[in-house]
């Protein structure tokens, strides 16, 4: 029996079959149709627990490099990305900021090292490290993080509504 | 309603069917070769014993879970962190209605001492309540035997991310535990790691999936990347939910694999709210005025994100905190 997964190219969206409520309290998504209508690396908010988030992301060329207060985890759900790691001389996010913060350029630091990552992996993008995802070709991530700065919310788009 | 505040009161006979007799508080708990016979002042409710155990495993398994363990339309329990409502009928409108509920609560370690006496003792030998049933033998019939191995798993939860050095370890097949029978194509290989000297531990991956594919459970989330208080719990599912779950605060849910239909009722009346079917990469929120019971047709992975604030229950309880997470 196979195991169905879905990607960019090809999934199929369940939904929300209301009897006695409100569709939109579900707000119901699919990951890959966020990212398929999403710009690289652009961090929209899929789930939200008070100021916890998920966040979808498009993976597609080289990211900005980002850096958080706190540990943050990444999911590939498809395609494969690259995750270089710099440990900054000087703390790239002041301390108590939360959700991922983009910085301007790579910043000074020691590397820390690089993985490849593919569909099912999941990475610890620790406290303090400042990251960069590098993807040869169109896939999408799942991020556990808080949200921030860079989250962007467009419920509305992206949520069965009816 | 009744309800009392009592200190352990646990003891035990034995029937002729080979079971031990329960008693804590008002309520006693029998079983024979079919049934599950729960007993509270004036009345008595049964329940098949498979779908009993199957829904005590879990409520043990998980500390009483969050919120509402509800193990069918009539029977269950309420954590409240410290102490445990359990009760006949409190989740139910017809029984509300007619002033037919009734309600104990428990110091949360000895109810739980109780419950484990009794999943101990009723769990006879070839019956895993933690397996899916194409995986499991049999619960009826006399007493014969135990599972012990099975019914006194731990939870699994990671402190930080699991395979992290001291951290939840991940699933081997040196450790017993193979591929599952419905994950066998999913693949196996490890992320590729590249640590500059100095950072190994801190240069981390893992292959989640392959994680998943061999849990040899159902039905049980597990921790494994924590942020502060937002905890990844992904879980393997097949068959049915074994309880109806009230959570008391909202939870979300993604479908890494495959497919499951959610049938969410009102959380105190039990009445049809919606269906929510998700298939991969679905993403949907359980508000905290529902509860829910899944149907997984082909073993599949999911993610269930939990909010671990303790003061969540109560912001939700209080009205301060509407039952669904976004407004748009």
């Amino acid at each position: 029996m196979e195991t169905v997964f879905g990607s960019l190219k090809h999934y199929e969206k369940g939904g929300v079959q209301a009897i006695n409520a409100n569709p939109k309290h579900y707000v119901f998504s699919n990951v890959f149709e966020v990212a398929s209508k999403s710009k690289p690396y652009e961090k929209v908010a899929v789930a939200q627990n008070i100021k916890y988030v998920l966040e979808a992301l498009r993976t597609e060329g080289n990211s900005p490099w980002f850096a958080a207060d706190h540990d943050e985890a990444a999911i590939v759900m498809d395609g494969e990305v690259e995750v270089h790691l710099i440990q900054p001389d000087q703390p790239a996010v002041p301390a108590g900021v939360e959700g991922s913060v983009k910085l301007a350029a790579e910043p000074k630091g020691k590397k820390m090292g690089w993985m490849k990552i593919h569909r099912g992996h999941m990475a610890l993008l620790p406290k303090g490290a400042a990251y960069q995802f590098r993807s040869a070709a169109p896939g999408v991530m799942l991020m556990q993080t808080i949200k921030g700065g860079c989250t962007v919310e467009k419920w509305a788009d992206i949520c069965q509504t009816a | 309603m009744s309800t009392a505040t009592l200190t352990s009161t646990a003891s035990s006979v034995v029937n002729q069917e080979g079971y031990q007799t329960f008693k804590i508080g008002q309520f006693t708990f029998e079983r024979d070769e079919y049934f599950a016979h729960i007993l509270y002042p004036g009345n008595r409710h049964i329940m098949p014993i498979e779908a009993f155990l199957r829904a005590l495993m879990r409520d043990i398994a998980w500390g009483f879970f969050y919120g509402t363990v509800n193990f069918d339309a009539v029977f269950g329990t309420i954590n409240h962190y410290g102490t445990v409502e359990m009760y006949v009928g409190l989740n139910n409108e017809a029984y509300r209605a007619n002033h037919q509920e009734y309600v104990e609560t428990f110091q949360s370690k000895d109810l739980k001492k109780v419950f484990e006496a009794i999943l101990a003792d009723w769990t006879n030998e070839g019956f895993d309540p933690f397996a899916a049933p194409e995986e499991t033998g049999l619960a009826y019939g006399r007493k014969h035997g135990s599972n012990l191995k099975a019914v006194q798993r731990q939870r699994l939860a990671a402190k930080r991310m699991v395979g992290l050095p001291g951290d939840l370890k991940m699933r081997t097949e040196e450790d017993g535990l193979p591929v599952n029978r419905q994950f066998l194509d999913v693949p196996q290989d490890k992320p590729e790691l590249h640590p500059e000297p100095g950072f190994e531990g801190q240069v981390h991956a893992v292959n989640l999936f392959a994680y998943l594919s061999r849990s040899d459970v159902t039905w049980n989330p597990s921790v494994v990347s924590v942020v502060h208080d937002s905890l990844l719990c992904p879980t393997t599912e097949e068959h049915i939910l074994p309880i109806i779950h009230g959570n008391d605060r909202v939870e979300w849910f993604v479908q890494f694999s495959d497919e499951i239909m959610w049938e969410i009722d009102d959380k105190t009346t039990g009445r049809p709210a919606s269906k929510v079917i998700m298939k991969a990469g679905d993403v949907a929120a359980m508000p905290a005025d529902i509860r829910h019971r899944g149907y997984s047709p082909k073993r599949s992975m999911l993610l269930v994100w939990e909010n671990n604030d303790g003061t969540l229950p109560q912001r939700h309880a209080s009205g301060e905190l509407k039952p669904y997470p976004v407004e748009f």
